[in-house]
């Protein structure tokens, strides 16, 4: 995480519409988002989103009041990232020619990366990690021929028995 | 038993305690108006002229009375014309229930003959909204948009049914009792303790109060701690008629256009208690200056309005009823003389001020450059024009306390909100956030089905918007006087125009021939006009004889401001107070 990055966990409602609330409320406020992610829980009724962006301590508290008058939206945190598991999954289409082979595949190892698909012009390749783990892996495959890659933008947990509840 | 969902509506909007709806039908609302044709005995529908005058109306409504207001529209263009009547019920915090039509769901997303997605529409204007896909889930989903609209800091709420949902059967059963609001926030004992210190502390205090004061019902907890502070007290345009305009300590409007003696008497203060308002540009001006003198102690229900504007020294979320019942214990009877003192004195300077603007306004014969009428097409001199705040005075002398004063926006909104004598809440209703022209009709007529007399204070410019309503007050046929300050300009427009853009009336001349008086009447309703003061009372007279509608066209200087005002964006050090 950058300095004045901040990462949101949020517990809404699994309901339609949810996503454009959310999303809508940072566009019509003036916020901005550099990242969001949502997915299913442990519970059928909610989803749970990530929200990622900048700014400073009342840009954060503001973004906060704001998601928390959202009718669907039923719990948000701020995450310490001193304490918080982040996770970004990364799947990356290099190059494959016989020249570079044999250097994709040692990167591949060094970052526990994982090759998922294998052809004779192509690699893709599987990456989980923190953020900047995931640009460094990109920046090295750089020089060998990113073809296409698509990233998921990070989900996050906290650590121990902290948990984010709905009970409201 | 199985009933249909267009009944389910209906009876659910029975069981929540509404007996008015405004609407206006079309074709994906049949099932639904076909309903309210066979329970006309048990719920009233007005029909408007355009499904904005319904929005307006629903909002007029539930100002002037406290409870939602509701409003039902067709889909796609009907539920587009409501779209300016649910932002300007957002931006006041005026709780409303929006019902619309949709296409059946199996054609949504097809562009269908008047389909729009209006929950995606109106998202950024609603506390929040639904679409009702399924029968079994209609009749909460109605009982949560009233339980949202009503809780904590009121607002608007859409309902989107479409045809299909309307038409299909599910079991109903109707509950004993509307719904409640979701249970108040109540303020931290220890904030307030540190408020009452701050309060103790300061040697000028000053209530400063907004539309919260009414939704919260909080009049008297105003008074009363302005009492025992020793504090004068200024609101918002939102804040008005909250307390009594008379009351010693209220000195009137703050923001763009407040009244001398209570502007500068903020910006003296050394403490400002802020109940119930949300700082908004109109009422602050330069932000970093308006509270360059002053620490801000802002109580409100709604938390994201704590710093949102302003970053104040103590913030407390809490329904403001309990939080001033709670602090007034808190606190001693406390005299300030010499803030009393001085806050004479600003009267006085008010006083004085109003009185040489006036000498100096019936001294100087206005040209108008740009326009004939109606000022110089009368050949009336300028000592015998009607003065709008002598339009508002000869009104107020004829209007009873319990009647609503509605305003459109403009030049004659600042005016009635200045001059004004309000007694008792809910009895002004005005579009102070949106700033919507035209909403005044709409709002009037809302107002009049509460069988108390509405009156419509506005402008030839505010009127011509809506002035289609004037069919639905003729049908309804229920006391509303509505009187035209009739310039023959957009007189705020053109006010800026005249001091912050040389002068160049660019489109706000309108030099109409429209005959209002004559407009009235093809409508149904009695009008006449007023050149000078006589006439004027001669009018009003009539008009407050009749119970029904009545039409003033009174006519005003092109060349009237609207004074004090601060530029935008400019403080109290700006303030401008004449024109020349």
């Amino acid at each position: 995480m950058q300095n004045n990055q901040y990462v949101i966990g949020a517990i809404v409602s699994n309901i339609s519409g949810v996503l454009s609330r959310v999303s809508g409320m940072f566009t019509r406020r003036g916020f901005n988002i550099d990242c969001l992610t949502v997915g299913e829980t442990e519970s059928a009724e909610f989803s749970r989103i990530t929200v990622v962006f900048h700014g400073d301590e009342d840009i954060k508290d503001k973004i906060i009041k704001q998601l928390e008058k959202l009718h669907d939206v039923k719990e948000v945190e701020v995450l310490d990232p001193q304490e918080t598991v982040i996770r970004e999954l990364l799947l990356i289409k290099v190059r494959n020619t016989p020249q570079t082979r044999q250097d994709i595949m040692t990167a591949v190892e060094i970052f526990r990366s994982k090759i998922v698909d294998y052809s004779p012009t192509a690699l893709v390749c599987e990456l989980t990690g923190e953020t900047s783990k995931i640009n460094a892996f990109i920046d090295l495959m750089k020089p060998y021929g990113i073809m296409e890659m698509c990233r998921t933008g990070i989900v996050a947990i906290e650590r121990g028995d902290n948990c984010l509840t709905t009970e409201r | 038993m199985k009933i249909s969902g267009a009944k389910i509506v209906v009876e659910t909007l029975i069981e929540q305690g509404i007996d008015t709806v405004f609407g206006y039908p079309g074709g994906q609302v049949l099932s639904l108006f076909d309903e309210l044709y066979q329970c006309s005995d048990r719920i009233n529908h007005i029909l408007t002229a355009h499904e904005q005058g319904a929005a307006h109306a629903a909002d007029g409504y539930a100002r002037a009375t406290g409870k939602v207001g509701v409003c039902i529209a067709t889909s796609g263009p009907g539920a587009t014309n409501l779209v300016t009547g649910i932002a300007t019920a957002y931006l006041d915090s005026i709780p409303m229930v929006a019902i619309t039509g949709n296409v059946p769901t199996s054609i949504i997303g097809r562009d269908s003959f008047q389909e729009v997605d209006i929950v995606g529409v109106t998202m950024p204007i609603t506390k929040h909204n639904f679409i009702v896909k399924d029968i079994r889930e209609l009749a909460d989903t109605l009982r949560s948009a009233f339980k949202i609209a009503k809780s904590g800091r009121p607002g608007p709420v859409l309902v989107d049914i479409p045809k299909d949902v309307q038409v299909a059967q599910w079991d109903f059963e109707p509950k004993k009792d509307p719904v409640r609001p979701y249970p108040l926030k109540f303020a931290s004992e220890l904030k307030l303790k540190q408020a009452a210190e701050m309060i103790k502390a300061s040697k000028r205090p000053y209530i400063y109060f907004g539309g919260g004061i009414i939704s919260g019902k909080a009049s008297a907890e105003i008074i009363e701690l302005a009492e025992k502070i020793s504090a004068p007290i200024g609101c918002t345009l939102m804040g008005l008629s909250a307390i009594p305009k008379d009351d010693p300590r209220f000195l009137g409007m703050n923001g763009m256009h407040g009244q001398f003696a209570s502007s500068i008497a903020l910006d003296e203060a050394d403490l400002v208690v802020a109940l119930g308002a949300r700082f908004s540009d109109r009422a602050t001006g330069d932000k970093k200056r308006f509270n360059k003198n002053f620490s801000i102690i802002h109580i409100d229900i709604d938390s994201a309005e704590l710093d949102k504007n302003i970053t104040s020294d103590l913030t407390i979320q809490g329904d403001i009823k309990d939080s001033l019942y709670r602090l007034l214990p808190m606190l001693e009877k406390t005299e300030r003389p010499d803030w009393d003192k001085r806050i004479a004195e600003l009267r006085e300077e008010e006083l004085r001020r109003l009185e040489s603007a006036y000498v100096s306004k019936k001294d100087f014969e206005k040209k108008c450059e740009n326009c004939t009428k109606p000022c110089s097409m009368t050949g009336i001199p300028a000592e015998n024009r009607l003065d709008p705040y002598a339009i508002i005075d000869i009104i107020s002398e004829k209007a009873g306390e319990n009647d609503i004063i509605v305003t459109d926006v403009g030049q004659h909104q600042m005016w009635t909100a200045q001059r004004y004598p309000f007694k008792k809440p809910r009895t002004f209703l005005t579009s102070g956030g949106l700033g919507t022209m035209g909403y005044g009709m709409g709002a009037a007529i809302g107002a009049a089905t509460t069988g108390k007399r509405s009156i419509l204070f506005t402008g030839d410019g505010s009127f011509g918007m809506n002035l289609n309503e004037l069919a639905t007050a003729a049908v309804q046929n229920t006391p509303l006087v509505v009187v035209i300050m009739n310039n023959g300009v957009l007189g705020m427009v053109r006010q800026w125009q005249t001091l912050f853009f040389n002068k160049h009336y660019s489109n706000t001349t309108l030099n109409r021939p429209t005959d209002f008086v004559k407009l009235a009447e093809a409508f149904g309703v009695k009008a006449s006009r007023a050149f000078t003061a006589e006439e004027l009372e001669k009018a009003a007279a009539e008009a407050f004889s009749e119970n029904r509608p009545y039409l003033i066209d009174c006519a005003v200087d092109c060349n009237e401001f609207v004074l004090p005002m601060l530029p935008p964006g400019g403080s109290i050090d700006d303030i401008i107070t004449e024109i020349k």
